[in-house]
């Protein structure tokens, strides 16, 4: 039945995830019966009793044994399916205390993540194998949602309160988190990355950061940056202008931009840093402020790495 | 008998040609025409969501959104596109569909009555759907409107585009439904025919009894609601946004409270219809008729207490999540008694596959997937996972669509020739039925799996990963058109070439087949008489049914 559940359902990343996933095996096995005894008596029926002309039909309008049968066989088990999610879900709603404890700050259209030491991540996030890790969860705008679909937890996140979710991750490796409350144009590209790292791993990451800069060409990190970090959401690489997006990186290094204070700036390396960092500064005429602050989201590494990137964007 | 009567009488007049002129349509308190009023109104309201949704899909069959190169339309145009399918699907289309247009026409014929009791609010009431529909027109064209059909706030109260006229359009709206609801109740309590029970009454009554009792009670909920809401957006008053002391859960509170009873405002005008074309195509009377007419109203009345199942991630109390958990297995159980009551009429039967009982199975196969899906997202632990997922989707248009569109569909075809006069061309009636349920499952089974697999939805772009399975639900799509168009043209052209109607086609045994098809303005010449209990075949029909 693993390829089954695999196949219908994804990876699972937990422990809890088989739980899950069990039950909706069974329900997938029930549900498959049931079809074929409403579509066997229906399409049954039409094949045995087709119309005949003149044939009469029995006056039948009730049976108290059948309708009690009809109504009690799915209650009973309507009642266990219900006990078999609550038991699921009591384990869904409580996190061990040992848990580690995350931060998590939604906003259109990126994932903050602060770890308990001030690490701060964005749009990914790294936690040791094999240990409770509790996110716990707010909104700076509207509503979304935390769905870690091969844990199978998801928690809607709501402004002005805290929501939260936990997992005990057990198998290592790319895990996808995403958003799943609509929040508006790029809802869809609301993503986070969860690495599940081996204890030595993590704990080299949280010393170092990640390493895969060391192995990437400039081009490559840069793309990934802007992937990974959410530019991408409002700036493009062809030229072209996003509604509500700001300017393109295609060929911006080095030009003359004129801000709304009616002064032109050269977009240089310092320009780029204040706009990464301080975004409100000097807006482009013509664009509107809407650009979140990168202060304490970006490595200075990550920093120069996007500037690089920017400059090759000819 | 009045069948006996009728023949006394000139039966080239009827209902459509007794008064003449645009005017004497727009002016008229006669219960049918604005039926057919309606029913012209929701079928565009349909085209129109159905034109939407061919969009949506035509926008994901890959995941640059391209036909031929060319790109469907942005992130910004899609979330407005799949808002409006929603909301005209929900709005204009599927909750007046059954009630404003079907019921309209048929309740006061089933129940022998002259016309409903308030034929005036009746006329008033189909005013305000226009009116609500022009305004709807008005958001769509002033901007549109990008928040879901569902308007969660604060999303809602912060976002651009006409959310304003939007939420007033289905304020409109709700008012409209109300009134017909008012109307519906009155009528059946004080017209029934000499004679009529309570339980002699069709099956069809029943449901939009039970449906009128939601329609009165749940509406004003929603309608309070978007009146705060667009206080909220306007005046800032602080009720649903946090950032000035509201609540954002208390939103989705409220718009469930209304719009989980509205599912079953959609649904059982669906389970009623059903309840109609079965035993007729079966000939055989209908089996549990008590218990169908009171899971009806158990349905109605617990269908109020499960709004918190749409919930159950949203942040809401834990021991709230418990109960609504436990209450949606509850409503689940007479659903499920009403199913085996069809079936149970079916055996034995003396079945034949006219365009309407071919949906009438279309029904029973998709609506048991749709009910069976149910029991995923009402059980705790695999709804968190399932939740805001394709498969939610999926469920709820099995259930919608797979439930109440086609039994509306088949029951089009069952009153075609009441409504009409004359009879539609059965072979591309059964065409377009059984590609509908082909394209219908081709379309949303995979939608099941892309849900269990994490495809949340409202989602322009997507992982590579469900390219193949999002390209073959917008095939399916195509082929779900194409039954739809067919039966549309077959349905269409009848009205030119069809041969004409008599008073009972199919042999049904309701009060509305006793009279001549097209009904004169009337309805019955005299006061019919029930002397035969609905789906009694124990003495046998006057008929014109000949089975090829």
């Amino acid at each position: 039945m693993n390829w089954l559940r695999t196949w219908m359902l994804g990876p699972e990343g937990s422990a809890y995830a088989r739980q899950v996933d069990n039950l909706y095996v069974f329900l997938v096995l029930l549900s498959i019966f049931f079809f074929v005894l409403v579509a066997g008596l229906a399409l049954g029926s039409v094949v045995v009793w087709r119309h005949k002309k003149g044939r009469k039909t029995p006056h039948i309008t009730d049976h108290v044994g059948l309708e009690l049968v009809w109504s009690i066989v799915p209650l009973i088990i309507c009642i266990g399916v219900f006990f078999w999610g609550l038991h699921g879900w009591l384990q869904y709603t409580v996190a061990p205390n040992e848990a580690l404890e995350i931060t998590v700050v939604a906003k259109k259209w990126q994932w903050a993540f602060e770890y308990p030491d001030g690490t701060r991540t964005l749009n990914e996030v790294h936690v040791p194998i094999n240990k409770p890790v509790r996110f716990i969860m707010t909104s700076e705008d509207v509503l979304h949602d935390f769905f870690v679909p091969d844990m199978r937890v998801k928690a809607d996140i709501v402004p002005g309160r805290y929501t939260e979710v936990w997992f005990n991750p057990t198998v290592e490796g790319l895990h996808h988190a995403t958003c799943a409350e609509y929040c508006g144009k790029g809802h869809s590209d609301m993503s986070a990355k969860v690495y599940v790292d081996t204890p030595e791993k993590y704990a080299k990451w949280v010393a170092e950061g990640g390493d895969e800069w060391k192995t990437m060409s400039p081009q490559e990190y840069g793309l990934y940056l802007y992937q990974s970090k959410g530019c991408e959401t409002c700036h493009t690489l062809d030229g072209s202008r996003l509604a509500q997006g700001g300017p393109t990186w295609k060929g911006v290094f080095g030009k003359m931009e004129k801000a709304g204070d009616g002064k032109e700036y050269k977009v240089d390396e310092n320009y780029i840093r204040e706009s990464i960092l301080n975004p409100g500064a000097k807006v482009v005429a013509g664009y509107d402020n809407i650009m979140p602050t990168f202060q304490g989201l970006l490595r200075e590494r990550e920093i120069r790495a996007l500037i690089n990137f920017i400059k090759l964007q000819k | 008998m009045s069948l006996a009567s009728a023949t006394h009488h000139d039966a080239s007049v009827n209902y459509l040609n007794e008064d003449k002129g645009i005017w004497s349509w727009m002016t008229t308190i006669d219960h049918k025409r604005i039926g057919i009023m309606y029913l012209v109104s929701v079928l565009i309201a349909f085209l129109l969501g159905g034109v939407f949704a061919m969009l949506i899909r035509l926008a994901l069959l890959n995941p640059k959104h391209t036909v031929f190169g060319t790109v469907i339309m942005s992130a910004e145009t899609y979330n407005k596109v799949f808002t409006l399918h929603g909301a005209i699907m929900v709005f204009l289309f599927i909750i007046p569909s059954i009630p404003a247009a079907l019921g309209n026409f048929v309740l006061p014929l089933m129940l022998g009555a002259k016309d409903v009791a308030f034929p005036r609010l009746n006329l008033f009431s189909y005013y305000l759907y226009v009116t609500g529909a022009i305004m709807a027109l008005a958001a769509i064209v002033g901007g549109g409107i990008d928040t879901g059909w569902t308007f969660y706030t604060p999303y809602s109260t912060s976002t651009q585009g006409a959310v304003g006229m939007m939420t007033m359009a289905v304020f409109v709206l709700g008012f409209s439904s109300i009134f017909t609801g008012v109307n519906f109740i009155a009528t059946v309590h004080k017209l029934r025919a000499p004679g009529m029970g309570w339980f002699n009454m069709p099956l069809f009554v029943w449901g939009m009894y039970a449906t009128a009792v939601i329609q009165v009670l749940a509406t004003p909920v929603l309608s309070i609601t978007l009146v705060l809401l667009l206080l909220e957006r306007v005046m800032k008053i602080g009720i649903f946004d946090a950032a000035i002391g509201g609540d954002p859960v208390l939103f989705q509170h409220f718009f469930w409270f209304y719009s989980h009873p509205a599912v079953y405002i959609m649904i059982l005008p669906g389970m009623a219809c059903i309840s109609e074309i079965i035993p007729t195509f079966c000939r055989k009377t209908i089996f549990g008729y008590r218990s169908i007419a009171f899971s009806s109203v158990a349905i109605a009345l617990i269908g109020f207490l499960v709004w918190g199942h749409h919930m159950f991630v949203s942040g809401q109390s834990q021991l709230a999540t418990v109960l609504f958990s436990f209450l949606t297995f509850l409503v689940a159980i007479p659903s499920g008694i009403k199913v085996f009551n069809w079936l149970a009429t079916m055996w034995r039967g003396n079945i034949s596959l006219e365009t309407p009982m071919v949906y009438a199975l279309n029904f029973l196969l998709l609506f048991a997937i749709g009910g069976l899906t149910g029991i995923f997202l009402g059980a705790l632990s695999t709804d968190v996972h399932l939740t805001d997922t394709y498969f939610v989707v999926a469920h709820f248009h099995y259930v919608m669509m797979g439930g109440t569109v086609i039994a509306f569909l088949g029951a089009i075809h069952y009153w075609w020739p009441k409504m009409t006069g004359r009879m539609y061309n059965e072979t591309w009636g059964r065409i377009g039925a059984v590609l509908v349920f082909i394209g219908f499952n081709t379309t949303f089974m995979t939608q099941f799996l892309m849900g269990s697999r994490g495809m949340p939805r409202r989602y322009y772009n997507y992982l590579d990963q469900f390219q193949q399975l999002h390209a073959f639900s917008t095939y399916g799509s195509w082929i779900l058109g194409l039954g739809l168009v067919i039966n549309a043209v077959g349905l269409i052209v009848s009205l030119f070439n069809g041969i004409k109607a008599g008073p009972n086609p199919w042999g049904g045994t309701t009060l509305e087949w006793q009279t001549q098809s097209p009904p004169i303005k009337h309805n019955f010449h005299d006061q019919p008489v029930l002397d035969r209990l609905p789906y009694d075949y124990r003495r046998p029909i006057e008929t014109e049914l000949e089975v090829k």
